[in-house]
């Protein structure tokens, strides 16, 4: 076995980079191509779960088949048939990395993930294909109630706790995708934070797919209780082939009053594979939940994180970055709904497009009626970086209270001549002088980021810029 | 072997409008050059011309640095062979802070055959330098942090120009109205600064409407330009009469110049109408 193997074809933007080796593994078991009753029951045999969760996938499979592919977004050219839905690669969760088979241990190496551990995370969860393999967390946390296990798990070891929040937030019939991973899906975080208990660091889970043709469907629930507070980070990346695949999770947040959860993504899925990702928390009494969405790789990504303010004083913010080059069409954006008065909500849009990539803000700001005096404001600004390139943005406003305050500004912009040329008069190179400028546009949202994960951004956009100024 | 910045015969169009009409200039290293002449004859076109701004173009005529020809560089080519100019007007880079932009810079110019991608500037030999020298120019510690000329005054603008100036310490600079827009107290500290940082250390190009920057820089030539030609080269004593008695002696003087300097004005007068 062997970590090394050359994972050709390069993608055409020159993603020569440290997230596209290929891992030759054998895995413990492998599903049959396709989906279908037979595939969810052996995924549900496998996992040896209670009726209700069968009985749970079953129903979602139904509404998968009977649900019709959106009708917004991108073009999704998906043979579900084509598809591994379900891939062990071990035995078992390793609780030290050295529990860990020898190459998933190297994978997550090679990606810095035992490192970062060391420096500046409160847990891991590793998650390769489709089950978790590696988790960790601090052994004070957990004293204090902190629960940070894989949902796989928490279904056997939380099961009251878990039901009474799994697929309330986000049912099966809110749209195909979700419906599609509420039947196959598989590993994923399950978080519960006590009441009062604040995490000073990062929780971190990082998804890897690494077979051909493979499906990752991760499911995570979490649970900040009253006065609570947690910061999760995820991290998802994977080789290029040449076939495509799919990543379609489902995530789930409840805050409650006055507790505060922040959520960071930053998806650099290799060029190839499909991202549909429903993300939905509901935040009540006084609550803060806030998104924070970098999506820098995939074919199609489709993702628009939600927040819910069920009752007075939440708080709900959404920050999106999305970069898209040559074959990829980031169709990101957010929700923010009011529900109950005094609830204010903020989206922050920035979007890149490049080598004729595509971009889109798709939003939706809704103000039920009796939530007055809400208040909502929109940003969304867009970076085109050469005329083959698009941007667009589609905002949905459903207002059904007079007194609230709504803002809405938008903006799409070049790389002006004389701000190139005054970098260049400084001695940059026409690369540098671009890069500068992209990462300039999007420091507002990366400097909110824990300087990690600010510096991983950046030297991702790095990448997305390299090898292919013209 | 001193350093020479030579300019023959050079023609300058912006679109198909000739600017710069057969500029003659030589400028050895250590040399201070005057540059003075109304608004509209070309002064700022020059420099830019020098710098290499896409939008000006060289129709005939050269510029060589040491003999070899600069207008097969592009303009990172040229600064990071020692060329640079302080901008009249310099470009805004929101969410770009001035340290990083200045330590992108200084590598690259301290370091000309770097290729892109490899090390900067140590973080911290770079930042001891940049605050000694922004303690020397009496800046704040806190414009490191800000980003490049976003929301800058315009003072402030023309003190991040000199900052560069000391940080690249180039061999040839345009100084391209550097002490405009400043109150007195800061047209004193920025030719101070200009004397301390280029003065006989660097080949100086210094267009000014003002006397202070010349009275601390003193310039062994001071040309005269009009309609795009340098009608006039003299000695310090030309800068003088200049800023005493102005243009009419120049005016009067080039009649054919004149015509195309007024010409020039005209045009864009018609333009900002249009
Ligand atoms: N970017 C430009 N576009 C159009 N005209 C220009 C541009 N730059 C300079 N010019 C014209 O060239 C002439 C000289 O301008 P400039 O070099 O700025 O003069 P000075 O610096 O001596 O005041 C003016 O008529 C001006 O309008
Ligand atoms: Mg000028």
């Amino acid at each position: 076995m062997s970590t090394d193997a050359p994972a050709e074809p390069k993608s055409e933007i020159g993603e020569i980079n440290k997230y596209n080796f290929r891992t030759e593994t054998t895995g413990v078991f492998k599903a049959k191509k396709g989906i279908n009753r037979e595939i969810v029951n052996q995924i549900s045999d496998i996992k040896g779960e209670p009726d209700w969760m069968r009985e749970f996938r079953l129903r979602s499979l139904e509404i998968f088949e009977s649900k019709p592919m959106p009708k917004w977004g991108g073009a999704i050219d998906i043979d579900f048939q084509d598809i591994y839905y379900y891939l062990k690669p071990t035995d078992h969760q390793g609780k030290t990395w050295d529990d860990v088979p020898q190459e998933i241990k190297d994978t997550f190496d090679k990606l810095g993930i035992p490192e970062a551990e060391k420096k500046f995370l409160a847990g891991v969860k590793a998650q390769f294909e489709s089950e978790v393999v590696y988790g960790s967390l601090e052994e004070d946390l957990a004293k204090k109630g902190v629960i940070f296990t894989d949902t796989d798990t928490a279904v056997r070891e939380h099961p009251e706790l878990l039901r009474e929040y799994f697929g309330k937030i986000i049912p099966p019939e809110d749209n195909k995708f979700a419906a599609l991973n509420s039947a196959v899906w598989s590993g994923g975080s399950f978080i519960y934070i006590p009441k009062g208990v604040s995490i000073d660091f990062p929780l971190q889970a990082y998804f890897r797919i690494n077979a051909e043709s493979m499906g990752q469907f991760e499911r995570t629930l979490i649970l900040v209780d009253e006065g609570a507070n947690v910061h999760y980070v995820e991290g998802c990346t994977a080789p290029m082939y040449s076939t495509e695949s799919l990543h379609s999770a489902v995530v789930e947040v409840v805050v409650k009053r006055n507790a505060r959860c922040r959520y960071t993504t930053i998806q650099n899925w290799a060029n190839n594979i499909y991202n549909l990702v429903t993300k939905r928390a509901y935040a009540y009494g006084d609550a803060t939940m806030e998104w924070v969405d970098g999506n820098l790789g995939s074919k199609l990504t489709m993702k628009y994180p939600a927040v819910h303010m069920k009752e007075p004083g939440a708080r709900g913010e959404i920050l999106s970055i999305a970069f898209s080059s040559a074959g990829q069409h980031q169709d990101a954006g957010a929700k923010l709904v009011h529900e109950a008065p005094n609830t204010t909500g903020q989206i922050i849009s920035k979007s890149i497009s490049k080598n004729g990539g595509r971009s889109s803000y798709r939003g939706l700001v809704a103000v039920h009626p009796g939530a007055h005096n809400s208040k909502n404001n929109v940003v969304c600004d867009a970076l085109i970086l050469d005329p083959e390139s698009r941007s667009d943005t589609y905002p949905y406003i459903e207002i059904s209270e007079q007194d609230v305050q709504i803002g809405h500004e938008a903006s799409v912009s070049r790389i002006g001549e004389e701000q190139m040329f005054y970098l260049l008069s400084r001695g940059l190179s026409e690369q540098e002088a671009s890069t500068m400028i992209v990462n300039g546009f999007i420091e507002p949202l990366v400097k909110e980021l824990p300087m990690e994960y600010a510096i991983e951004m950046n030297r991702l956009i790095q990448l997305q810029m390299e090898g292919s100024v013209g | 072997m001193t350093h020479v910045l030579k300019i023959e015969d050079l023609h300058v169009s912006v679109g198909d409008k000739p600017i710069l009409r057969g500029v003659n200039l030589t400028i050895n290293h250590g040399e201070t050059h005057a540059l003075m002449g109304p608004n509209g004859s070309g002064k700022s076109t020059l420099g830019l011309a020098i710098m290499g701004h896409p939008g000006y173009e060289v129709t005939s005529g050269s510029i060589t640095l040491d003999g070899k020809d600069v207008l097969e560089m592009g303009p990172d080519e040229r600064a990071r062979a020692g060329i640079f100019m302080a901008f009249q007007r310099p470009m805004a880079i929101p969410g770009v802070k001035m340290a990083d932009f200045l330590r992108h810079a200084t590598t690259n110019v301290r370091r000309p055959d770097r290729k892109e991608g490899e090390e900067l500037i140590p973080m911290r030999e770079f930042r001891k330098e940049l605050r000694e020298k922004m303690e020397h120019l009496r800046m704040d510690s806190e414009f490191a942090r800000r980003y490049v000329n976003d929301g800058f005054s315009g003072g402030e603008m023309k003190r991040a120009e000199i900052l560069q100036l000391a940080m690249l310490q180039p061999k040839f600079a345009v100084l391209d109205e550097t002490d405009s827009g400043l109150d007195a107290d800061a047209v004193r500290l920025a030719s101070e600064s200009i004397a301390d940082i280029g003065h006989q250390k660097m080949g100086l190009l210094i267009i000014t409407h003002h006397d202070k920057l010349l009275e601390h820089n003193p310039p062994e030539f001071t040309h005269v330009m009009l309609g795009g030609r340098l009608v006039e080269t003299g000695g310090k004593e030309l800068a003088v009469e200049l800023h005493q008695h102005g243009y009419d002696r120049i005016r009067k003087a080039y009649p054919d110049a004149e015509a195309l300097n007024q010409k020039l004005l005209a045009e864009d007068a018609e333009e900002a109408l249009a």
